[in-house]
């Protein structure tokens, strides 16, 4: 839905461009296609990490690890595992959802579904390449740090 | 260097990746098949929203004045560019990776740094459709809650993003942001 408005868009104002100003829709579309295959490599890597991720740790892997464990421990792992895959929010949530009646704690499952949206390990040299070395880290490093204290406060407040 | 020689540079490590599943794919064919499955399914995935958001970077690009972006979100745009820049990162969809190239090209522009930060964690996690989402999935009071944290991390981290940032460090995004 949210693809066939994009579409849209793009299209209606791609259209107004050329209608307005041929020279600088053919720069637009030139800057489009560069930015575009400059981050070509990083992105088909990344792609291929989630594929393999993904493989190996499936949705009956990741609910046993965590549904079995609680307290820190099952803590500490759903902060790895949100951090380094990459899973859908449209996937993640009914995931969550299963793991929680399977008897995942609220901290976990907090800290999994927002590492997961925050912290991204595999997508980190996408990232760099376009902050910087210094500045990916520290966002990674401080959303970590904030997905810590909601999972922390969330998990105290949802018994 | 030969043009080969740079395209095979460039694309090393994607190459390596895929040497990697394909030895998997030998070795293990049911995790190796489903590797090629999952990779092809977020190519498709990628390949079908990625067009439109770089046409419209282009034009943006193009067509945007600099002093357009400075006056709604630049260091001066106060409280309404803050609003500006959750309310564009919340009505977004797609991966975060995806966040990226547009938020690079908005500091270009004259985005404030700290802008240009609320709208990367505005899209990270507070978009619209998998609020609601998450609403269905988990509970009212569970999303209810998350979503009031998590606005004031996303706050709390592009405040401290943006003041972590030394004069050369500035410099050396403004650097990295010209070449993207």
């Amino acid at each position: 839905m949210f693809t066939i408005i994009l579409y849209c868009v793009a299209g209606c104002l791609l259209a107004l461009s050329f209608f307005k100003d041929r020279q600088k829709t053919k720069a637009a579309l030139r800057k489009a296609w560069k930015s575009f295959e400059n981050i070509l490599p990083p992105l088909l890597t990344v792609l291929f990490i989630i594929g393999i991720l993904l493989s190996i740790l499936d949705a009956q892997t990741i609910s046993s690890l965590l549904g079995a464990e609680s307290g820190v421990i099952g803590l500490t792992l759903a902060a790895v595992l949100g951090s380094i895959t990459l899973i859908p929010g449209f996937v993640a949530f009914p995931l969550a959802a299963s793991l929680l009646r399977a008897g995942a704690g609220y901290g976990q499952i907090t800290m999994f579904v927002t590492t997961l949206m925050m912290v991204g390990v595999v997508t980190l040299p996408l990232e760099i390449r376009y902050f910087g070395r210094k500045l990916a880290f520290r966002r990674n490093g401080l959303a970590l740090i904030s997905a810590i204290m909601i999972s922390l406060l969330i998990g105290g407040l949802i018994a | 260097m030969s043009k080969g020689k740079v395209l095979f540079k460039r694309y090393r490590i994607a190459l390596m990746m895929l040497l990697i599943s394909l030895a998997i794919l030998l070795f293990m064919p049911e995790i190796g098949a489903n590797v090629f499955r999952l990779t092809g399914e977020n190519l498709l995935e990628m390949a079908s929203v990625v067009p439109p958001i770089f046409i419209l970077l282009g034009l943006l690009d193009v067509w945007v004045e600099r002093e357009t972006m400075v006056h709604y979100m630049g260091a001066g745009s106060g409280l309404k560019g803050t609003a500006l820049a959750f309310l564009l990162g919340s009505a977004a969809a797609g991966p975060l990776y995806a966040a990226f190239p547009i938020a690079a090209v908005m500091l270009k522009k004259g985005a404030s740094r700290r802008n240009m930060f609320l709208f990367i964690g505005a899209w990270s996690t507070t978009k619209l459709p998998l609020i609601l989402f998450e609403a269905a999935s988990l509970g009212f009071q569970f999303t209810i809650l998350r979503f009031a944290f998590n606005v004031v991390g996303i706050v709390t981290i592009a405040f401290l993003l943006d003041k972590s940032l030394n004069a050369q460090d500035q410099a050396e995004l403004a650097e990295i942001i010209s070449k993207s």
